[in-house]
């Protein structure tokens, strides 16, 4: 679940570059008549095809029973109506067509990746619609799965990296549902049943709760046989309602966890952004300035680059359906772990305090736009993006109009934004590591 | 914008089923410097990227300097006779570039992805770091601390990671390969600037590198550019690395590691011949395709029978190296499901490797393989940066890129006899080694909470 959890957020992560020099791809969009919504982007240089749905059936969706939807998608691939994993597998690989799944918070995904060539795609389209819509979500391979997923929980306990981070989103989201880690927890999953799998996929894998993107090489009309094709039989349902608002207690908390590790894992900050943001731009781009943007941040600039306190050492804002979080992070020796932790807290004050130079924020606005082509140069990269787009609903014309939007931004205006949206006396910290 | 900083990250496993049998022509020349520039021409977005590989890595270095050539990758980044420390990212980024580096063990290779208009930026900067690298006492000192720090997040804190360190160090004997890419911690406390210079002026030459540009881009202009830049750089006379080919094993070798963890692990190899030590190619590419008979997916054995069926591993998988410069491990690693252990999951990954020396594999396996290779080989040039990887690395270790072009053909005309031929040959228990991962029990006290923030 660590895997997919960080795919998606990588994919976020994509999400946010402008553009001087490059055309957007052009997007297509229209309802099938099982109720799911589709976006299209033709893409004919390569005969192949990548199509994602995703369904707002993420672990925000778990209620009680977490880990639900994680174990949910993960199960729709071990068996349909006719086959069985194995069969399902061969089914895909036989044709050199390529299948996951996948889960996060908002969301979960399937996708296909497939050769355009007629016999092909037709074979790996079918088995992807019976696994979509005939899942058989059998007991042996549910009890199977089901003890993959909490040996899975359990070797995350050795790692003081992910220890933490599940610290820091339990402090800072409290009872709300991102509290809580995608792939649920030993006590939670330990009571998860077959039925509650299929209660689960019954409500959520439903037309009128996902999106399907498209992206390669194909006509429009072949477009829409294609996803006529696979959702046939998916019952429209109804979209999931929106989540509630995370409280903020505005108070702040650090805690220490113990572990015999050689490293300090640092884990500090806030609710962050929300995906439909009005400081959405000023935040990304004082971001990118601030914890963003690699070597050339000044979060790295100071903890690595002028003192040599860790290897990584970042922040971010992982903008969601809600508030997600703002979050900075290092690792470092178990002895300057104290010291690191101020560094990175006197970088991010000083920045809410002054905000950028004019000279930073150009340089940042130069490489996000500059850079735009780069995130757009695959059908992969183009399907992600799509995707978020389409699951959070945003414009079509979103990337379009994404470097303006970097352009417009002031650093007065980055300002204000971070003084308004992070107070460090209130930020949640988790350390977790072997010093005393 | 999780885990963002990607900058130095370490090559340690090999890139799986490479290749492409692609229609795009791959332009090789040669400039008199010994500098060799492979330019393969992908106009689907108006982007570019560009990365020089240098012939050293892990596997040329000495005792003693463990892991120098990645320290010295981080130097690289540290100034030039012309730019500061850290300009280099800053020039690039102002540009809109991304870049990175990668030591591997045969290895180090550096790279920028672009917007096509700014490939004389990459080429300047590059050029200028080929030659005229400024080693500074002060950036040094800090910079060790980072690759202490590197290590510590990705060994040290890391069970399985250490147990395959440890591991590695028993398997071979004499063979390069024993040693972390990272390298040994003591090591790593004891590197000099002047050794880091030294390795510099050996290895980093026009005539021990390889440029490779892929992207939208034409050949014959970034042939020009290319003599522009790095066409002014003397050649050295490169001292040769000596041979040290690895003795015959002569037992299956085993050990146990205990370290606190919550799980344990099993990983074992067999010593195998890679595309570029094999007698002849056709046993390397038939160790490719068992591989895929065991790993090639979520149908083969090892899900289906051991995840699945048996249920005996919770986790199993199963790698070889093609690309290797030296000779390599079949590689087999698995989490033993619950209610199993490490014997149990050890005898049944055995008993696979016994099944392929007995009975030739289906050919509705084989079959799958192929469809799998062939369907990957159009897949992968969805990828620019994945197209010049593979180039760069077929380059680097010794093969020459043609054999990028090879490798459908070569895949596809593997028989069954052939599969079964190379189990019988290298999957002997006198090539094994095996390594168990015996958890120690983790200790964890009551954590501390403390009211108030950051401030």
């Amino acid at each position: 679940m660590a895997i997919q959890l960080k795919k998606v957020i990588t994919l976020f992560a994509l999400i946010m570059w402008g553009n001087l020099l490059f055309a957007a791809p052009n997007i297509e969009q229209w309802s099938d008549r099982s109720g799911a919504k589709v976006y299209f982007s033709q893409a004919n240089s390569l005969p192949m095809v990548d199509v994602r749905v995703v369904f707002d059936a993420g672990s925000a969706r778990d209620g009680d029973k977490k880990g639900l939807a994680a174990l949910t998608a993960a199960l729709l691939d071990t068996g349909t109506g006719e086959l069985d994993a194995s069969a399902v597998a061969e089914r895909f690989e036989s044709v050199g067509a390529q299948f996951g799944v996948g889960s996060a918070r908002d969301m979960a995904w399937v996708t296909l990746r497939s050769l355009t060539d007629p016999d092909i795609l037709d074979s790996a389209l079918q088995t992807a619609h019976d696994v979509l819509v005939n899942p058989a979500f059998n007991q042996a391979d549910f009890e199977r799965d089901r003890q993959r997923t909490l040996l899975g929980l359990k070797r995350q306990e050795e790692s003081p990296g992910t220890i933490g981070k599940k610290a820091f989103f339990e402090a800072l989201y409290g009872s709300h549902p991102y509290a809580s880690p995608v792939g649920g927890r030993l006590d939670t999953v330990e009571k998860l049943t077959r039925e509650d799998i299929v209660t689960f996929y019954r409500q959520h894998y439903v037309a009128k709760n996902a999106v399907v993107v498209i992206v390669g090489d194909l006509s429009r009309a072949h477009a829409e046989e294609l996803v006529a094709q696979l959702l046939q039989g998916l019952s429209e349902g109804e979209a999931a309602g929106a989540l509630v608002e995370p409280q903020d207690d505005h108070k702040g908390v650090t805690v220490k966890k113990q572990f015999p590790s050689a490293q300090t894992h640092i884990f500090s900050g806030a609710l962050g952004a929300k995906r439909h943001d009005p400081d959405y731009f000023e935040l990304y781009v004082g971001n990118h300035i601030l914890g963003g943007s690699g070597l050339v941040s000044l979060i790295t600039e100071e903890v690595r680059e002028k003192r040599g306190l860790a290897y990584s050492a970042y922040s971010y804002f992982s903008p969601m359906a809600q508030f997600g979080p703002f979050m900075m992070g290092l690792q470092t020796r178990n002895d300057q772990a104290d010291q690191a932790f101020n560094v990175l807290t006197e970088t991010v004050s000083r920045f809410i305090k002054e905000g950028p130079t004019e000279k930073q924020l150009k340089a940042a606005q130069n490489n996000i736009t500059g850079g735009f082509a780069l995130r757009l140069d695959s059908n992969r990269k183009i399907a992600e993006y799509i995707a978020m787009m389409a699951f959070y609903d945003l414009p079509l014309d979103y990337l379009e109009t994404f470097s303006d939007k970097v352009k417009a931004v002031s650093a007065s205006a980055i300002r204000d934004a971070f003084s308004r949206r992070l107070r460090p006396d209130e930020f949640k910290t988790i350390m977790v590591g072997n010093s005393q | 914008m999780q885990r963002i900083i990607l900058r130095f990250f370490l090559l340690l496993i090999a890139i799986p089923l490479a290749v492409s049998a692609s229609d795009q022509k791959v332009h090789s020349y040669t400039l008199w410097n010994g500098l060799k520039i492979l330019i393969k021409e992908d106009h689907r977005a108006p982007v570019v990227v560009s990365q020089v590989w240098y012939k050293v890595g892990s596997s040329y270095e000495p005792s003693g300097v463990t892991g120098i050539s990645h320290m010295l990758e981080h130097m690289m980044f540290k100034g030039t006779e012309k730019h500061l420390p850290g300009e280099f990212s800053r020039i690039i980024a102002e540009n809109g570039g991304r870049e990175n580096a990668f030591t591997g063990r045969d290895y180090t290779a550096y790279f920028q992805s672009l917007e096509k208009s700014r490939l004389p930026i990459s080429f300047e900067l590059e050029a200028d770091r080929m030659r005229n690298l400024r080693l500074i006492d002060e950036e040094f000192q800090k910079e060790r601390q980072v690759v202490i720090e590197e290590r510590r997040m990705r060994t040290e804190d890391n069970p399985q990671a250490k147990t395959g360190e440890h591991f590695m160090a028993m398997a071979w004997t004499n063979s390069q390969y024993k040693n972390p890419i990272i390298g040994w911690p003591e090591d790593l406390e004891n590197y000099r600037l002047s050794d880091l210079q030294g390795w510099y002026d050996r290895w980093y030459a026009p005539n021990n590198a390889t440029l490779v540009v892929v992207g939208d881009v034409k050949a014959d202009e970034v042939l020009a550019l290319a003599k522009k830049h790095f066409g002014l750089l003397q050649p050295d006379d490169l001292i040769i690395l000596k041979s040290r080919r690895e003795e015959a094993q002569l037992g299956e070798r085993r050990m146990v590691v205990k370290l606190p963890a919550k799980l344990p692990f099993l990983t074992m190899g067999y010593k195998v011949p890679a595309l570029n030590t094999a007698e002849t190619e056709s046993e390397a590419y038939a160790l490719e395709v068992l591989a895929g008979v065991l790993d090639g997916g979520n149908g083969a054995r090892l899900a289906s029978r051991l995840i699945r069926g048996q249920q005996i591993a919770t986790a199993a998988g199963a790698g070889y190296n093609l690309y290797a410069r030296l000779s390599t491990l079949f590689s087999l690693e698995g989490i033993p499901a619950k209610g199993q252990d490490l014997k149990s999951l050890e005898s049944a990954l055995r008993e696979q490797i016994s099944i392929l020396k007995k009975e030739p594999v289906s050919a509705k396996e084989l079959a799958r393989i192929k469809a799998q290779v062939l369907a990957n080989s159009i897949y992968e040039q969805d990828s620019v940066f994945y197209q010049a990887m593979q180039l760069g690395m077929a380059e680097t270790v010794g093969l020459g890129w043609h054999k990028v072009d090879e490798y459908v053909d070569k895949v596809k005309a593997v028989t069954a006899e052939q599969v079964m031929a190379v189990a019988q040959k290298y999957l002997t228990d006198e090539r094994l080694s095996v390594a168990w991962l015996e958890p120690l029990e983790i200790n964890i006290p009551q954590s501390t909470t403390i009211q108030g923030g950051a401030e």
